[in-house]
């Protein structure tokens, strides 16, 4: 009795799980999957590097570079937090899989403002 | 007859995490266990000596992976109290938001896992189902399904809007409503009955005498939770602990069971009572001194111990954890115990390994 109310409630219910990946759900806004750094933003004060729990991070601020170790971060998002000039921030997608262990590595453009003081100093001599 | 010694664990099918008992078996009736712990020590520690104090809060919610919220308010709690911060009240509820969710997602975690012990498969696949319902909750209010990453000394770094509060109250619906459905099986179906009640009894004084806390000491018919102390805006909500008297491991999944809905009820409370404000202050200074700080975690009581002597670097943090104090209880259990329900009695306790081993 009790089996043939199931039945014919489960034949006629939508399922309870999706056809993964025929059908893939939105992801939730400000899910933390992928750490990403605009690069151009960026300042290299080492605050993420300072503040991360994995030591992930590694930042060169005289070559102006910025690592990441993907397969070492824990994808916590204090190192967003800590970003003074909020050049780093979480795409809401997981990282897609690889085959080898890769670095995320970053180099940042020549520091521009060194020239414009040089270029002060010429003009003002 | 010749007493027979059966290995049970540290690899077993019941057992999600390692740990290893060396049973005494005469006929096929457990007459002793030995524990052997010490498969996944990770050492937090002395982790603690290369990594500040403000890192430690993503790897101590790393010790449980069930319950990671608790263990980082757990520690946040210390350090405030410590360094003398005022946490604001919004933070303290939505603390509890969080923390009552965790609780809500591992009782169903626990229950689901109980009943494939017994071979209740599809009891287990309702469980796990409703669960996921507390998982998107977590995921789209926190960022992550399990490891949540809420805390921060002074605080929370997220905070609720008032579309996420509509939409946890909606989902609460859901889950209690599926919760309820399940009722019947869990308190009054023949094969839940015929596994769980009179086995593993631990009496009301074997409780307190070998320290059980959590479920397991409110299933022997103590009422005592930690969330009595009132820790985060635990003092203001209403609730009373959830206590059965048997003792077995029927009473414990009932109390279990109890606390799902419970725990629903606590997020409605916090949700409603939720103040304005701001949800973290920043905290100034370094850690210095000695604090023990108690919270209750699904599977009991959690302790932390933390010294620190004015460095970034905190001395000492030392990690009670609940399963930890429920063996005692648990080898108490075992004896006269049929092998057959061993993995029962064991699983009652909701043991977390990695926890234990920090």
């Amino acid at each position: 009795m009790f089996m043939t109310k199931n039945v014919l409630k489960n034949l006629f219910s939508k399922s309870a799980t999706r056809l993964y990946p025929a059908e893939v759900r939105a992801p939730f806004k400000g899910f933390r999957g992928m750490l990403e750094n605009a690069i151009d933003v960026c300042i290299f004060c080492k605050k993420c590097q300072l503040a991360c729990p994995s030591q992930c991070l590694k930042v060169d601020l005289k070559a102006r570079t910025w690592e990441c170790d993907p397969f070492a971060c824990v994808y916590c998002g204090v190192c967003v937090d800590v970003c003074p000039v909020a050049s780093l921030s979480m795409r809401d997608a997981y990282r897609p899989v690889t085959g080898e262990r890769e670095m995320i590595f970053m180099q940042g453009a020549p520091k521009a403002v060194k020239e414009k003081k040089e270029k002060k100093e010429k003009d003002e001599a | 007859m010749a007493r027979t010694i059966l290995p049970f664990g540290p690899q077993h099918p019941v057992l999600p995490e390692p740990i290893h008992l060396t049973l005494e078996l005469e006929d096929e009736i457990v007459v002793s266990a030995v524990p052997a712990l010490g498969y996944v020590h990770r050492g937090l520690e002395k982790l603690c000596e290369v990594r500040d104090f403000h890192q430690m809060i993503q790897i101590v919610e790393r010790v449980c992976g069930i319950c990671s919220k608790i263990h980082a308010m757990c520690y946040c709690q210390s350090l405030e109290e410590m360094m003398g911060a005022d946490v604001p009240r919004r933070a303290k509820y939505l603390r509890v938001v969080w923390s009552e969710l965790h609780r809500i997602h591992s009782h169903l975690l626990w229950i689901g896992l109980f009943a494939d012990a017994f071979g209740f498969e599809s009891l287990f696949m309702q469980c796990w189902r409703i669960r996921e319902r507390i998982m998107d909750i977590n995921e789209a209010t926190t960022g992550n399904r399990v490891v949540v990453s809420v805390n921060v000394i002074g605080g929370v770094r997220r905070d609720l809007s008032r579309e996420h509060q509509t939409w946890i109250g909606e989902q609460l619906k859901l889950v209690e409503k599926e919760v309820l459905a399940l009722k019947s099986t869990i308190v009054s179906d023949y094969t839940v009955k015929s596994r769980t009640q009179g086995v593993g009894v631990l009496t009301k004084d074997q409780a307190h005498q070998l320290g059980a806390v959590g479920p397991v000491l409110r299933a022997s018919g103590w009422a005592q939770d930690a969330r009595m102390l009132g820790y985060a805006a635990f003092d203001e909500l209403d609730f009373e602990p959830v206590v059965e008297v048997d003792g077995d491991c029927y009473a414990r999944l009932a109390v279990r069971f109890r606390e799902v809905l419970q725990s629903v009820d606590l997020v409605r409370q916090a949700l409603t009572r939720l103040p304005e404000g701001e949800i973290s202050v920043p905290v100034k200074g370094k850690p210095n001194g000695e604090i023990i700080t108690r919270v209750e975690q699904p599977r009991g009581e959690l302790m932390y111990y933390i010294k620190g002597d004015d460095t970034k670097f905190l001395d000492r943090l030392r990690i009670r954890t609940p399963t930890f104090a429920n063996i005692p209880p648990l080898l108490a259990m075992l004896p006269g115990v049929e092998l057959a329900d061993v993995p029962v009695v064991v699983l009652s306790i909701d043991p977390c390994i990695s926890c234990t081993e920090r």
